[in-house]
């Protein structure tokens, strides 16, 4: 029997690909099972391909350095191509660096695929975890590989960093100043945290080489393996895809992998690599021979971090300097500890996102259709909470920028920022929430008495109309496809007490739901279809009893 | 054998074409001399130069700098122009920051408001009040000076505020380094010689007339040669670059995801 099915179907080159493959590795199974992977189709699902791309870039153009690349803190007079800094004494790590960009063919073009890449890894990642955040993708089954995603955005910034301080220019020197800073003001631990890190007095001779180490093998090989975490808990959990006909929670409407998407996504690769060729052809980034050696008493105006380290670098411009004490027979440096226990606890609350929602709402469902950011208002609100309080922190890292380019003072900017960073995040949940709301309600109009068309329609007996126009099962789809939370209660548990987090969960959760927009139910929109025109001349009716009254 | 005769010597168009080169070269030259002698390069004033700019100086200084330029430390702080030299009136009045517009944190670079014999004239008279850094010859800002060394000294001395590549960069309460790109070397010595507004002074004990001939030569190489690596971005480093990133390459490949992801018609 199974021969005779095996004979009419005539193998695909999916299939085929695969029997090759497993004649010789036995893998033809899995990847036959995997070439039929099925993908939606989304612009907005190609934001973390293009961090992946980037990261390939990132290896290639790397790799192509550490060819040329010496990480010694050795002096060394240079004497190499650039005129304003010939005779003077540098770091070996410095003198390479500068080589690659003026002595090595094509090297020039190579630092900066790598750091325009660099630049794009982690802004990719971000906005990635942007959408995944704000379609709530992140919901059961997926935290964990929410978890391994925050994971790679959090190495992504740490081989930014390591990489940055490589070229041992004025500029990363400083940047290591205040890494060095940072640990010195932990209490007890920091000193010796520091002379650790640099074996002995900032900066030693060592960090070039300590951090050449990380950056090149430890970050990236663990960058490589949260990936392969990532990829294959894509694989295992399918794709999610947005609502529509047929979409539900129990499939994945798209194309499979093999040919469609091996094709798409193979050729978007090469797209992002032409996009980053393209700008590190025509536009400089970190011209390190502007900054000149390192040295630790020189700071140069406009000394910032790349953009991923900027929030952390604006929460300390933003703490006020006076908070700074001393007690027991050492100095607290408030001003760097609470803008580091803030950027920590902005990450941990940016990772423990679906946990603290999946406890609000006690949902236990696996969802695969992404939510509409406005009918989640509630999630959509702190996330707009949460992105203002980081733009803010990063655009403190530019305050000077600010206040020469706006010529303003740049001690209004700071007190401007400080504020902001309060008072922002809770303004934006605020519009955001009731912008949800209203296009909740919207939408609900919209579905209930169809789409105004401006066509105006005179009856016999004079009265005008505007004639609505239903809308489509598509378009309808999307509008009413979505989940209804209501607020749970502060119930008594099997011993008959209302405990703590009880409470506390019933509070949180009316937070969450108390003002909601429920779904458009069949039974309404039976209704509605019913009255169309009495819902249409209903209101005129009305108004004309409020004239006369 | 008429068209021989009619036909100009070979030798014609070369004779015609060196009379026409020697004529604007020459010209040229002359004119730029012209130029140069007008330039404000003498230390030492003329009688006439001093009266002048006194005319000058009581017409548009005197309202805010006093009479005879001694300042006011009333309510309304006005420096003393005694003693602060030919250089510093150089300096203000050819960069247009005097006279001022508007009080404020710090005085705004314009169009000068006069001519250079106007300044010079102005400049003579505030010298005679008082001995002070005398305006600096054309050869002591020439830039060929050692650009290593003036890109060290600059470093270490004008980077923290002017920005590695004299991008420029913010003060505390409003005030500014301004950009030096474009600035004459002139203007740049005449401001390290007497700390304009809220710059300080670097004398010629703090760096040397050589030291400073070094640093304008470095400010000259960058000014004057063109990016390595492709479009500066206004040398601003990298919060530009960052900003670079999210808006163009980002907003860039977003369109193409987009394009991408759009359903075939």
């Amino acid at each position: 029997m199974s021969n005779a099915v095996a004979e009419k179907k005539k193998p695909g080159f999916a299939a085929g690909a695969a029997n090759y493959l497993d004649e010789r590795v036995g893998a033809g199974g899995i990847l036959k099972e995997f070439g039929r992977k099925v993908f939606p189709d989304h612009w907005s699902f190609m934001l973390g391909e293009v961090a992946l791309y980037s990261f390939v870039v990132l290896l290639l153009s790397g790799t192509f350095l550490t060819f040329f690349y010496q990480p010694s803190m050795e002096f060394v007079i240079y004497d190499g191509s650039y005129g304003p800094l010939k005779g003077t004494e540098m770091s070996i790590a410095y003198a390479s660096s500068l080589d690659i960009s003026f002595d090595v063919r094509g090297g020039l073009l190579m630092r900066q695929v790598h750091h325009w890449s660099a630049l794009l890894f982690v802004a990719a990642s971000g906005l990635h975890m942007l959408r995944v955040f704000f379609t709530g993708a992140f919901r059961k089954p997926r935290e964990i590989n929410w978890l391994v995603g925050f994971m790679l955005f959090v190495l992504g910034m740490a081989a930014g960093f390591t990489g940055y301080s490589l070229p041992d220019d004025l500029l990363s020197g400083n940047g290591l100043r205040i890494i060095d800073g940072m640990i010195k003001g932990i209490p007890v631990i920091g000193a010796y945290g520091s002379s650790l890190l640099f074996g002995g007095e900032f900066p030693g001779e060592y960090i070039v080489a300590r951090l050449y180490g990380l950056h090149i093998l430890l970050v990236p090989a663990l960058i490589l393996i949260f990936i392969a975490i990532h990829l294959f808990m894509v694989v295992i959990h399918k794709h999610t895809h947005y609502s529509g006909p047929g979409r539900t929670d129990s499939n994945v409407v798209g194309y499979p992998l093999m040919p469609v998407y091996v094709a798409k996504a193979g050729g978007f690769f090469f797209i992002v690599f032409g996009v980053i060729m393209l700008i590190s052809a025509t536009f400089t980034i970190n011209p390190i021979w502007n900054y000149g050696p390192y040295d630790p008493s020189p700071v140069s105006a406009g000394t910032q971090p790349d953009w991923y380290i900027g929030w952390l670098d604006g929460a300390l411009r933003l703490a006020p300097s006076h908070w700074e004490f001393v007690a027991f027979g050492g100095t607290w440096s408030m001003n760097i500890l609470i803008p580091m226990i803030v950027g920590i606890g902005f990450l941990v609350i940016v990772a423990a996102y679906p946990f603290i929602e999946a406890w609000v709402t006690q949902d236990k469902r696996e969802h695969h259709v992404l939510d509409r950011p406005r009918n989640a208002p509630t999630r959509t609100g702190i996330g707009a909470a949460g992105v203002t309080f980081y733009a803010v922190l990063w655009a403190g890292a530019a305050t000077d920028l600010i206040a020469t380019n706006f010529k303003v003072s740049l001690n209004q900017v700071l007190t401007s920022m400080q504020i902001l960073l309060i008072v922002g995040p809770i303004v934006a949940y605020i519009i955001t929430k009731r912008a949800c709301l209203a296009l909740q309600r919207k939408d609900r109009e919209i579905v209930l008495h169809g789409r105004e068309t401006g066509r105006i329609v005179r009856l016999p007996h004079g009265e005008y109309l505007e004639v609505h126009e239903p809308l489509g099962e598509f378009e309808q789809w999307k509008l009413i496809d979505f989940k209804d939370y209501q607020p749970t209660l502060a119930r008594p548990n099997s011993k008959g007490k209302i405990t703590i987090n009880a409470r506390i969960r019933a509070a949180v959760s009316r937070i969450y739901f108390e003002d909601r927009i429920i779904p458009v139910t069949q039974t309404e929109l039976d209704a509605a279809r019913h009255d169309h025109p009495e819902a249409i001349e209903a209101p005129v009716e009305q108004e004309a009893k409020q004239i006369t009254q | 054998m008429a068209f021989k005769r009619n036909r100009r010597s070979p030798l014609a168009a070369i004779i015609v074409m060196a009379a026409g080169l020697a004529l604007t070269g020459g010209g040229y030259a002359a004119a730029t001399s012209a130029v140069e002698a007008a330039k404000p390069v003498s230390a030492i004033a003329t009688a006439e130069q001093v009266t002048e700019g006194k005319k000058l100086f009581a017409a548009n200084c005197a309202s805010c700098h006093g009479k005879k330029g001694e300042g006011s430390s009333g309510s309304n702080v006005v420096p003393s122009l005694i003693g602060v030299g030919a250089a510093s009136v150089d300096f203000q009045v050819a960069t247009g920051r005097m006279p001022g517009q508007a009080s404020g944190p710090q005085l705004e670079k314009k169009k000068p408001q006069f001519t250079a014999e106007q300044i010079s004239q102005m400049a003579a008279y505030v010298a005679s009040l008082g001995e002070g850094p005398a305006i600096p010859t054309d050869a002591m800002v020439a830039a060929d000076g050692d650009s290593a060394n003036g890109n060290t000294l600059f470093r270490i001395n004008c980077a923290m505020c002017h920005n590695a590549v004299g991008a420029g960069g913010a003060l505390t309460h409003g005030k500014w380094a301004p950009a030096l790109d474009g600035v004459e070397a002139r203007h740049v010595y005449e401001a390290m010689l007497t700390g304009p507004q809220n710059m300080p002074v670097f004398n010629d004990a703090n760096l040397s007339p050589k030291d400073k001939k070094d640093i304008i030569t470095y400010l000259k190489y960058v000014e004057e040669t063109p990016s390595m690596g492709g479009y500066e971005l206004a040398s601003l480093g990298p919060v530009v670059e960052g900003l670079f990133t999210w808006v163009f390459i980002l907003g860039f490949i977003i369109a193409i995801t987009i394009w991408l992801g759009a359903k075939s018609n």
